[in-house]
């Protein structure tokens, strides 16, 4: 089954809402190698003038990615994950993750483009926090073969 | 140890490398990323089913690399906050093999620098078996002036 671009502009519900803790943001410097003792140390963090330990620059896609799952495995979206390759990753940060932040996903299917053999899909996070202020934007982008490349 | 003085803008010029770093990456810590980030497609921890899709075996997560190269900014820049804009391209998978693990040379350059909105972009260079993996990795960062 082909790629659905009938997708691209769709918008969705916000998402499950996501609690920030200071273990996973620990689990995800550490397995990403970040060192700096503000991911793990809370005095580091308010050394640094942050509330509690501040998750690392690509944090956010931990939250990005479960919330693109509602359209990546929708059947109708055509998307053969088998057949997927990531092609890009964007983050823009307008404050950074803390520990404690509770922060609600929405997710933007900004293009699906077919280009040759190979189908472009765009897809976009956009986190806010409870006040509903932007904290962060994820924007990804999938390339998927197609059936005979 | 005394603290480490913080970069700041005025003192850097295009073109100056910051920081390098050598990464090390073992199937191991692919397991550790895939339960860090939820990513468990099996390509990154499964040799049969990696093969099974046409890859030479099992690969590197795309956003464990990009995590990882940007370490070396935040050390850098003394505070991981000070990130304000990441973007990469996955320009080639990064075999990991087993035993043994895959080597990445991470260096970090000023790519550009924006006095009027107070940031530097870094541009970082990910190099494994002598190919570059990463293409336009930029991390755009904050610094007092």
């Amino acid at each position: 089954m082909a790629v659905n671009t009938s997708y691209a502009g769709r918008v969705y519900p916000p998402g499950e809402v996501y609690q920030v803790s200071a273990e996973k943001i620990r689990e995800f410097a550490e397995s990403t190698a970040n060192t700096h003792p503000a991911h793990t140390d809370p005095s580091a963090a308010r050394a640094l003038g942050y509330p509690d330990v501040v998750a690392p620059p690509t944090f956010a896609v931990v939250i990005a990615q479960r919330a693109e799952g509602v359209y990546i495995q929708d059947p109708d979206a055509g998307i053969d994950f088998s057949r997927v390759v990531h092609a890009d990753e964007r983050f823009t940060h307008h404050r950074p993750i803390v520990a404690g932040d509770t922060l609600t996903p929405t997710l933007f299917v900004d293009s699906v483009t077919e280009r040759g053999p190979l189908a472009m899909v765009t897809t976009r996070v956009e986190l806010s926090d409870d006040d509903g202020a932007p904290v962060a934007s994820v924007v990804s982008t999938l390339a998927v073969r197609g059936q005979d490349a | 140890m005394s603290a480490p003085v913080n970069p700041r803008l005025s003192e850097l010029a295009v073109g100056d490398v910051v920081a390098t770093r050598t990464l090390e990456v073992d199937r191991a810590r692919l397991v550790r990323y895939a339960g860090a980030s939820g990513d468990f497609n099996p390509i990154h921890w499964n040799e049969r089913f990696a093969r099974e899709v046409g890859l030479p075996g099992v690969i590197a997560h795309g956003m464990w690399t990009m995590g990882a190269a940007v370490g070396v900014v935040t050390e850098w820049a003394g505070n991981p906050g000070a990130v304000v804009d990441y973007q990469t391209r996955f320009a080639r998978p990064v075999p990991v093999p087993d035993p043994g693990a895959a080597t990445a040379e991470v260096t970090a350059t000023v790519g550009a620098l924006d006095p009027d909105a107070g940031t530097a972009r870094i541009d970082l260079t990910v190099v494994v078996e002598g190919q570059r993996v990463l293409a336009k990795a930029q991390a755009v960062v904050r610094l007092e002036a």
